[in-house]
């Protein structure tokens, strides 16, 4: 079954390596020179965050198209799972800091 | 699930392919529910962050140059893992052992990185019983830190069996999942240094 050869292998690491040290440089450069307001700085630190999970999930975890369903299917509702308790978690404890607040 | 388990499927009979897929398949939905306990200590140290109550801060606790190096040290043992999964691959016994050693040397960098950070807070009284936000911070950082450091014991495991085994069926499909277990690791981490880090000094 080797139809590709070693160097061809190693391709999809070194690709996912490439944008992982970009999406982790860009926000650390951004916070060290300061030169965006801190919320857009927030802003984008999540959003290349996100991007950089799937960078991992595809290149390093070879989540994709040959992945089997159940594996997808676990991770969809592992996501869920996680998106329910972090923003219900959040949701009830901001709501609650803002009304003993007032 | 990769195609390291799609090689495994085209040269073996069926049966014994399938143990090897369940066990890939039951560690994966351990790792899901890793993710679940992780997100669930990344909630806590968000609602938590702000009540230092009085004691020292995130901005004068954290310092962003010794987090860019675990970072470093966490993003090389990724990939050099990921060198180590096409040796195997490719049956290169000697390759396959000789990134294994790179992969643990980088992780115990990180791992002496976070330990040195570690006491280096404690001896300034900000200890996990100092305020609200520091016992979060321990438990979600700590808890990373402990996966690493039995990552880094089932390394050593594993080169052993595969100096002693070589690189048979069973030890192949045990560094498969490994390999899932130390990617999932730099996932967590990219969270950490997002939520934790980055806004702690901002």
């Amino acid at each position: 079954m080797q139809t590709s050869d070693h160097s061809e292998s190693l391709e999809p690491y070194a690709t996912g390596f490439v944008l992982a040290l970009v999406l982790t440089v860009i926000p650390f450069g951004l916070v060290v020179a300061g030169i965006l307001p801190p919320f857009a700085t927030l802003v984008i630190i999540a959003i290349l965050a996100v991007i950089q999970v799937v960078v991992h999930l595809h290149y390093f975890l070879h989540v994709g198209q040959s992945t089997p369903s159940e594996n997808l299917l676990t991770l969809a509702f592992a996501a869920l799972l996680i998106f329910i308790m972090i923003g219900g978690s959040l949701w009830i404890m901001l709501d609650l800091n803002a009304r003993m607040m007032s | 699930m990769t195609s390291l388990a799609a090689d495994a499927s085209a040269e073996h009979p069926a049966a014994e392919v399938d143990v090897y897929e369940e066990k890939a398949l039951g560690f994966w939905i351990y790792l899901m529910s890793d993710a679940i306990i992780f997100a669930l200590l990344f909630a806590t140290y968000v609602i938590m962050a702000p009540n230092h109550a009085d004691g020292p801060t995130a901005k004068t606790l954290f310092n962003l140059g010794r987090t860019f190096g675990e970072t470093m040290l966490l993003l090389f043992s990724s990939i050099t893992f990921g060198f180590a999964s096409v040796a195997i691959r490719f049956g290169k016994q000697r390759l396959a052992l000789t990134w294994l050693a790179v992969t643990f040397v980088l992780g115990a960098g990180f791992v002496a990185l976070e330990i040195g950070e570690f006491t280096g807070m404690y001896e300034q009284g900000a200890g996990p019983q100092r305020s609200g936000f520091l016992s979060a911070f321990f438990t979600l950082v700590g808890t990373h830190g402990l996966h690493v450091s039995t990552g880094l014991i089932w390394i050593f495991i594993l080169s052993l069996q595969v100096l002693v085994k070589g690189l048979t069926e069973p030890v192949t499909s045990r560094l498969f999942r490994l390999g899932l277990f130390w990617h999932f690791l730099d996932i967590v981490w990219i969270g950490i240094f997002s939520i934790v880090y980055l806004p702690g000094v901002l």
